[in-house]
């Protein structure tokens, strides 16, 4: 092998944390100038693995290259000095800087420990146009849009000259258009000789834009493979160790009686003076379910907190298995019957400090089943929890003890369906339930709420992704501005007919 | 009017050094609600420095001395804070409490101590300790000022610049604005808390000093500093963290505060309230404040979360 074939090698890498072996004799090689994805699900090692090339762990075993010479990285300062740089999934960038001054903090040029960022801005200016990552310097980061922000942290790397660029997951956070950017703007980096590391699990991100791709499932290496040799069902296969089902399985519905019965329900808005909600009707029948569909920001937020009682609705009915609920807390709602897999599962899905047995009693603390007379019966609330996370594989490091915070995301949000649907409720209502997750955990959790369908419950689903609006709803509700402008039946709209209805081109008379 | 002049002066600059000092705390990520404590460690350190020097020390080292000593003080035992909340992560408003506890017993311990030995071990229990403030204070005109209003200016200047325009005034606000990000870029996020934390303990000390030596003569030290610590942490919240607002703040408050001391000399006796009710008015004043403004604060937002570099 000649020098310059590879810029870094990570050589047969073990990383061990109490409970859980995250990297597992994994070996990666990265060649100067290509775009390098690495591959797996939620949990499989790949943040670990890159947080050793960037010095934020050390591992047990093995040992990391850079142009054939063996290197130590002890924390990201080394890392730095041998021009490696990390954009990380959760941007660190502080909100209250400019964009100028989070590009340059902690190589802040200066003399004599005052600041000179006249020079400062001139590199970055440089840089900002030769690679064409337009950024308002002067700007606060709280300000600016998430696109922004990340070719802000893009930029952090390239002023600190970095060679090897290390991206975690960075379409998660990213609209469609943006992530179309993003893709352009990592091979024009490639083209100008800089070497991409790319995390992923979406992998139609992969076939377009990496040239080869490195597996990782539970831990361990499974093989490297070039994208234009392979397909997405080969990559996928070697990422969850199965065949993975793009489409859901599921028979016809039979809908049944109303569940839940919406009745001009209109909703305030906290930004501005009009309604976020405008007198929205629908009802939703056993065996049946129904997607709420539409593009971010049309009131979809709003009409779900009104309908799940976080927020209040300025007017009209909710209607329940009979019951008027339009005006009830939401612990009553529960009782009666609701589930709510919420949007965000950080903020109202988990308490992130509680353990997870912890947060699977936390509607249900107060039965009989799990208390006596104010006091927790530990015993009964530890073989629920042990039982609902062996029955919906919840993986975490230490079982029902594991606090929720340390676990990833695909896993917390297991966690939440298994305890919004172990509540055998009428109406589970699911926002977003697999925003984030690798195909596996999709799949997994399609199949869920189906079997909630099937079981002969209501199901109210709302999604942004239109394939998974297609692929598992069996009615369609597209809501625009606060209103809902449209009901299809999926097995004859088109997915053309429906973005014209979202972008509010169309509406139909309900 | 110059009597109100005068207090409002002293009071202000003694609230903005207290305040500045909490300020870069703050700013560090340490909540830090020991500047009381930390006052009153400056202040009867400094007293005591003063009391004992030889008497023929000239005006300018009695003075140098006594505030060196005084902000030494309170950088050691801020350092008390900085050591809990930093190194064993332990929740930050309860060791300050503490440390405002241990405070005023030290300081009474001390001063008994001293003045028992003063009187040959008569067994005195006396809290109260004399001093001469003379080397303290000036004339110009008709304003009687000290020299805290030129030290006091001269660390405003200092600390604006510090903050805005170096870089350890940026790195120092990254650590407490989101110190993972500080981490990532290589900023030693301990190190800095630390050196956030221990300026308090400067500015603390001598904010203490400066309040109780340009006012009167002798202190009872059973009160501390009788809640100028907490009334500057009020001043620094009004003052959005910003130096520069800081100091408006704090000679806002002052008049409050000063008020108590003078209105028995004007026309304000014709209303007929007791010494009660104006020694309330800068903590009344306070309260309705920061009741009103404290919804819009832009407080640093890592502050009295502990670093830990492991969690997610």
């Amino acid at each position: 092998m000649t020098l310059a074939d590879y810029v870094i090698e990570m050589l047969n890498i073990t990383k061990e944390f109490p409970g859980i072996k995250a990297n597992d004799d994994i070996t990666l090689q990265l060649k100067r100038g290509e775009i390098h994805a690495l591959l797996g699900e939620n949990g499989a090692g790949k943040s670990t693995l890159m947080s050793v090339l960037f010095g934020l762990y050390q591992p047990e075993k093995g040992c990391i290259k850079k142009n054939g010479q063996v290197v130590e990285i002890k924390n990201p300062n080394d890392a730095n000095a041998l021009n490696i740089g990390m954009v990380h999934q959760h941007f660190k960038l502080v909100e209250c800087f400019s964009v100028l001054d989070n590009i340059i903090l902690g190589v802040e040029p200066n003399k004599l420990g005052f600041l000179q960022k006249k020079e400062a801005r001139e590199k970055v200016l440089r840089l900002s146009e030769q690679y064409g990552l337009k950024v308002d310097l002067d700007a606060l980061v709280e300000d600016i849009s998430v696109g922004m922000q990340q070719r802000t942290e893009i930029l952090k790397m390239l002023y600190r000259d970095n060679e090897i660029l290390i991206f975690d997951e960075p379409t998660a956070v990213l609209t469609p258009q943006e992530i179309d950017e993003l893709m352009q703007i990592m091979k024009n980096l490639a083209a100008e000789g800089k070497s991409i590391l790319f995390i992923s699990h979406k992998l139609a991100e992969i076939m377009a834009v990496a040239d080869r791709c490195t597996v990782l499932r539970k831990g361990k290496y499974i093989g490297t493979v070039e994208t234009k040799n392979t397909t997405v069902e080969e990559l996928s296969a070697m990422m969850v160790g199965r065949q993975v089902n793009f489409k859901v399985d599921k028979a016809p519905a039979q809908p049944g009686e109303v569940v839940l019965d919406v009745q001009h329900v209109t909703v305030p808005s906290k930004l501005h003076k009009n309604n976020a909600v405008k007198d929205v009707s629908f009802q939703v029948r056993r065996g049946e379910i129904v997607c709420l569909a539409g593009i971010e920001g049309n009131g979809q937020t709003q009409f779900i907190h009104a309908l799940t009682g976080l927020d209040a609705m300025s007017a009209g009915t909710i209607t329940l298995c009979g019951k008027d609920i339009s005006k009830a807390p939401i612990r009553q709602r529960s009782k009666d019957g609701m589930s709510h897999i919420p949007e965000d599962r950080h903020k109202h899905g988990l308490v992130l400090d509680f353990t997870l047995e912890q947060n699977m009693v936390l509607q249900r603390y107060w039965q009989p089943q799990f208390q006596k007379g104010g006091f927790i019966k530990f015993d009964a609330v530890r073989e629920y929890s042990d039982r609902l996370i062996e029955q919906y594989d919840v993986r975490s490091g230490q079982g029902s003890v594991t606090v929720a915070r340390s676990m990833s995301g695909g896993n917390q949000q297991k966690a939440i369906v298994a305890r919004e649907i172990d509540k055998d409720p009428e109406l589970l209502i699911a926002v977003q339930p697999t925003r984030g997750l690798d195909v596996g955990a999709i799949e997994y959790i399609h199949q869920q709420i189906v079997a909630v369908r099937d079981a002969g419950k209501a199901v109210l689903l709302v999604s942004l992704e239109l394939d998974e609006v297609m692929n598992l709803s069996d009615r369609i509700l597209v809501m625009y501005e606060g209103e809902i402008v449209g009901q299809f039946d999926p097995k004859t709209v088109t997915v053309e007919e429906l973005g014209l209805y979202m972008a509010g081109a169309k509406r139909m008379e309900l | 009017m110059t009597l109100l002049i005068k207090y409002t002066l002293i009071y202000g600059i003694v609230l903005m050094l207290v305040a500045l000092g909490a300020c870069f705390s703050e700013h560090s990520g340490i909540i830090n609600i020991a500047m009381e404590g930390i006052m009153v460690i400056g202040g009867v350190f400094g007293l005591l420095v003063l009391v004992m020097l030889p008497a023929g020390t000239s005006s300018f080292m009695k003075v140098l001395i006594s505030i060196c000593t005084a902000a030494a003080a309170g950088v050691v035992y801020s350092a008390l804070l900085a050591f809990a909340s930093i190194n064993l992560k332990a929740d930050q408003t309860i060791g300050g409490t503490a440390l405002n506890l241990l405070a005023t017993a030290l300081a009474l311990v001390l001063v008994k101590r001293y003045n028992n030995t003063m009187s040959g071990g008569t067994g005195t229990q006396s809290p109260k300790l004399s001093f001469v403030n003379s080397d303290f204070i000036f004339n110009i005109g008709p304003i009687t000022v000290n020299v805290f209003l030129f030290v006091g200016l001269a660390l405003l200047v200092i600390a604006i610049v510090v903050l805005y325009r170096t870089r350890f005034g940026m790195r120092l606000m990254a650590c407490g604005e989101h110190p993972q990000a500080a981490d990532s870029v290589g900023i030693n996020v301990y190190r800095m808390r630390w050196c956030g934390v221990l300026i308090s303990g400067f500015l603390g000390g001598i904010g203490g000093l400066a309040y109780i030596v340009p006012a009167v003569q002798v202190w009872n030290f059973e009160s501390g500093v009788t809640g100028m610590g907490f009334l500057a942490i009020a001043v620094m919240i009004f003052g959005q963290w910003k130096p520069g607002r800081i100091f408006l703040a704090a000679m806002f408050f002052a008049v409050f505060k000063a008020l108590a001391n003078i209105y028995d000399s004007t026309f304000l006796t014709a209303l007929n309230l007791t010494k009660e009710v104006y020694n309330m008015m800068p903590f009344i004043a306070s309260m309705i404040i920061l009741a009103f403004t404290s919804k819009n604060s832009r407080a640093p937002k890592a502050e009295g979360v502990p670093y830990d570099k492991g969690q997610r």
